[in-house]
């Protein structure tokens, strides 16, 4: 498959010689409106940030250009620099909110700044600014086109790595599995606004370039239906691909051009059916390529090389001394949902080199214990010692920092990612590559350090044949083990574990087993939530049984399993 | 600014909010139904306005063919759909206003808004049928482009039918009341006197009959509803045409107070969803008090600095959104 990028930068040195003059223009337009939509492609169909502001960026950076007209890079520069402070500033609000929320709060300063742009007085109104110079190195409109193709394919190629990075792991996160990522040490709310900051600056990249290339700007161009267009084009072409920007960017430039120009020759009134007849096109093709028309064609997904054997799981390393003082201590935790008491009074400990169970029948506040353990949920009463440290309200993020990885009950894997991002996912931590570096490919070394270390996880599990394997492709089961090796890529030393074996064969039960005796061995601690008492008791060192929220019973498996108050909880008090 | 003024302005800042509350309502309704936010809403509501002073000055307006139209779209769809008689069902009640408007009385005010409301309210399950129905299954964002661009569809659809100049309705009532040194006006406590019982009458729609609390069910938990056997589509249906219906009235109330255009619709359906937001998307006394609030200070707004009175009311987006957003760290984000 050819890249995005590879396709714009042939358009930048073939379409400039060769398009006839009136093309010119309109495929510089296309240019243009593609490097705001691929930078929306990250906001919105890869982070799920929905934007209807992104033109007011355009024009920040087009009005930028044309005040200090004369002298074109320090008005790049102050576009850029202007776009850039104001996302980041509007970034507070909206790294916060997600859906519609976002969505409305950008209608809302997409308008207000279209209405600065109308009323400031030394912006000219609607009158416009005229006369701006043409791009310095670049005089003629064919020059120029050139340049705009070179942006775009420069934007593509940024993007494009940042995608295949540690940041770009992180942003797919964002889109509905915050919670997650933030288990794996995501900042998330840092990253939401970088993303935007970086959108932001694509859009006025674009700006630049459209003030020197119209060499006229004015308001309208930069209001709430040109943001609109720029969804439009990504939702079209398909949001969560960079070819979604660039197909989309050509199909709502050429059409609305080819409608302007066509649909009054049919009806004989100028200026009244072109933006109807153009949503009504926008309608009939959401209702046949809900995904955008990128999903209709077929597509070869490059099939990544692969190992002819997988390699040998590698050794565990020693991460601690069995015993000593607990790792993880829950003291004396109550938690409360209104008049619902879910935990009281609980406490447990876990040593290193220890597998804790924790069983009870449905309803008896497991979850809560467990989630209040990794910083889901803050209890009510009680305190949280994790490696000796008493922790407040010490953020899931953190925790995960200092050495705690969980898996989820109900599985949370980005379904469409390979088994490998996913489980790269979990290296987060022990990388350091912001979005910068990952744009200008400067994070490989580190890049292939965090893809080995999945790939070393995934050996461990016995995934290593399915590291090319959409994560949604797996079976149930399978997508358990992914989420484990995707914690153990945080190399915790506490690893908590929600009904891990929910799902598996008899067969891939014994190699968990085995897999959690191993790391039991090297000194990690193990909590596990699991309704198998076969498997609970024959692996765990110690059983905590709870029921209404409460202990009943807690020791070795062989007497658990004798207490009568355990008995009665399973069974019923007659049996 | 003395008391005078600051009064006559609450005045219209309450009227203005009570239509906001409306489409609020209504905004949530379909929301929580079908997961699409409503944007065309406003465009409806401008439809109505336009529809009714047509009616009122004794001509046949466009909305009646367009009405017809889509209706005969929609049996088309049921048909390529592969329903059979069931199609039909699309026709009776757009058959019915036709013969209600081409053979009722002409140019009578007290039966052009009804007829208006009649018109308009249908064009809601249609517009769900013909443009959300098949993208049910699509992520929120494909449903809020395709409410966008349905948002321009209707608009063109107000220029091509009704021009590009404004028009205004007749008030229900002219009469006025002098309370001290203020004027009541009749219009004003008429809007919002229709208005609370409208949300009354919803309040008890969705209390006590079985259809609303089938509309609520599907709202709270769709798969759950459709395993009790409540039709999905069928909620759909009534959810839209309840915002239709609500927007059709805002439309003909708002007219009666300052003239509406074809494109006029949008930002009014954008303030009803800040008071919508502002009362957190969830609840409707919150709501009512948002819509107030937005409603007061537009009109305060557009005394002191009108070139920036939408500014105004668009920022009051910051503060509630800034604290929705420190109460739940992440609104709107599953758990």
């Amino acid at each position: 498959m050819i890249r995005p990028a590879v396709l714009a930068l042939a358009a930048a040195l073939i379409l400039p010689p060769l398009l006839p003059p009136f093309y010119v223009t309109l495929a510089a337009y296309v240019g243009l409106a593609a490097i705001v939509a691929t930078g929306l492609v990250l906001l919105t169909g890869i982070s799920g940030q929905t934007s209807f502001g992104q033109a007011s960026f355009v024009g920040i950076a087009a009005y930028a250009a044309a005040l200090l007209d004369g002298r074109p890079f320090t008005g790049l520069l102050a576009g850029l620099a202007a776009a850039g402070v104001v996302a980041w500033l509007l970034g507070f609000i909206t790294a916060r909110l997600s859906g519609h929320f976002l969505a409305l709060c950008s209608v809302a300063w997409g308008l207000s700044f279209y209405s600065l742009f109308g009323t400031l007085p030394w912006l000219h109104g609607f009158n416009g600014i005229g006369g701006i110079a043409a791009l310095p190195f670049a005089p003629g409109p064919r020059a120029g086109l050139a340049v705009v193709w070179a942006v775009v394919a420069l934007g593509l190629w940024g993007a494009q790595n940042l995608l295949d990075s540690r940041s770009g792991r992180a942003l797919r996160a964002l889109n509905g599995a915050r919670l997650m990522a933030e288990s794996m040490g995501v900042d998330t709310v840092r990253l939401a606004r970088g993303v935007f900051v970086l959108a932001a600056l694509y859009a006025a990249a674009a700006g630049f370039l459209f003030a020197h290339v119209q060499r006229f700007i004015s308001p309208t161009p930069f209001g709430l239906t040109a943001s609109i267009e720029y969804l439009f084009m990504i939702i079209l072409g398909g949001a969560d691909r960079l070819a979604g920007a660039l197909l989309g960017a050509v199909l709502v430039v050429v059409l609305r051009d080819a409608l302007t120009d066509w649909v009054p020759r049919l009806t004989g009134a100028p200026g009244s059916y072109e933006a109807m007849a153009f949503s009504l096109l926008v309608i009939v093709m959401l209702h046949h390529a809900p995904r955008g028309v990128l999903s209709l064609l077929p597509q070869g997904r490059a099939a990544a090389p692969r190992p002819a054997a997988p390699p040998p799981p590698p050794p565990v390393q020693p991460i601690a001394a069995a015993g000593g003082e607990p790792v993880l201590l829950l003291d004396r935790i109550s938690r409360r949902f209104g008049g619902l008491a879910a935990n009281q009074d609980v406490s447990l400990a876990v040593h290193a080199g220890e597998i804790v169970a924790l069983i009870g029948p449905n309803g008896a506040g497991k979850s809560t214990l467990f989630n209040i353990a990794s910083g889901v949920l803050p209890p009510s009463a009680g305190s949280v010692r994790l490696f000796g440290r008493v922790l407040g309200a010490l953020p899931a993020r953190r925790r995960a920092a200092l050495g705690l990885a969980r898996t989820f009950q109900h599985v949370r894997l980005l379904q469409g990612e390979t088994v490998r991002d996913n489980i790269a996912l979990g290296a987060h931590l022990a990388g350091r590559a912001g979005m910068l570096r990952a744009l200008l490919r400067l994070d490989r070394a580190e890049e292939a350090r965090l893809r080995a270390a999945a790939e070393a996880a995934a050996a461990r599990v016995g995934l290593a044949d399915r590291l090319d394997t959409p994560a949604g492709d797996l079976p149930l089961g399978q997508q358990r083990i992914v989420e484990i090796a995707r914690a153990l890529c945080l190399t915790p030393r506490l690893l908590l574990l929600d009904e891990p074996a929910a799902g598996l064969r008899h067969l891939e039960k014994e190699r968990l087993a085995d897999l959690l005796r191993q790391l039991r061995a090297s000194g990690m601690a193990v909590l596990l939530v699991e309704h198998d008492m076969g498997f609970v008791m024959r692996l765990a060192d110690r059983v905590v049984v709870m029921d209404f929220g409460q202990t009943i019973a807690a020791g070795p498996p062989a007497q658990v399993r004798a207490d009568p108050a355990v008995r009665d909880a399973y069974l019923g008090g007659v049996a | 600014m003395n008391l005078f003024v600051l009064l006559t302005l609450l005045q219209d800042g309450l009227t203005t909010g009570a239509i906001y509350l409306l489409l609020a309502v209504g905004l949530l309704i379909v929301f929580s139904v079908t997961r699409v936010i409503f944007v065309p809403q406003g465009d409806l509501l401008a439809l109505a306005a336009l529809t009714v002073a047509q009616l009122e000055a004794g001509s046949v307006p466009g909305t009646l063919w367009l009405l017809d139209a889509l209706a005969v779209l929609a049996v088309l769809a049921d048909l390529l759909a592969g329903s059979r008689w069931r199609a039909l069902r699309w026709l009776p009640v757009p058959a019915l206003v036709t013969l209600a408007t081409l053979f009722g009385p002409r140019a009578a005010a007290w039966y052009a808004m009804p007829l208006g409301l009649a018109i308009i309210t249908p064009f809601g399950p249609l517009l769900w049928r013909l443009v959300f129905r098949r993208a049910a299954g699509a992520t929120m964002l494909t449903l809020l482009i395709l409410a966008m661009a349905l948002h321009f569809v209707l608009e063109g659809a107000g220029m091509v039918l009704f021009g590009p100049d404004g028009a205004a309705t007749a008030p229900l009532t002219e009469a006025a009341f002098a309370v001290g040194p203020l004027t009541l006006s009749g219009q004003s406590l008429a809007v919002v006197g229709l208005c609370a019982a409208l949300v009354a009458l919803l309040r008890w729609f969705f209390g006590a009959t079985i259809e609303g609390k089938a509309l609520r069910a599907a709202a709270s938990d769709r798969l759950g509803a459709r395993l009790v056997g409540i039709d999905a589509a069928r909620s759909g249906g009534l959810a839209f045409a309840l915002a239709a219906f609500v927007a059709a009235l805002s439309g003909v109330l708002i007219a009666a107070l300052t003239p509406i255009g074809y494109d006029t619709g949008f930002a009014i359906g954008l303030k009803g969803f800040v008071a919508a937001i502002v009362g957190g998307l969830v609840s409707y006394p919150a709501a009512a008090a948002g819509a107030v609030l937005v409603g007061v200070l537009e009109s305060l707004g557009s005394f002191w600095a009108s070139a920036y009175r939408d500014v105004i009311v668009y920022a009051l987006l910051v503060p509630v959104l800034l604290l929705l957003s420190w109460r739940g760290r992440r609104a709107g984000e599953e758990t």
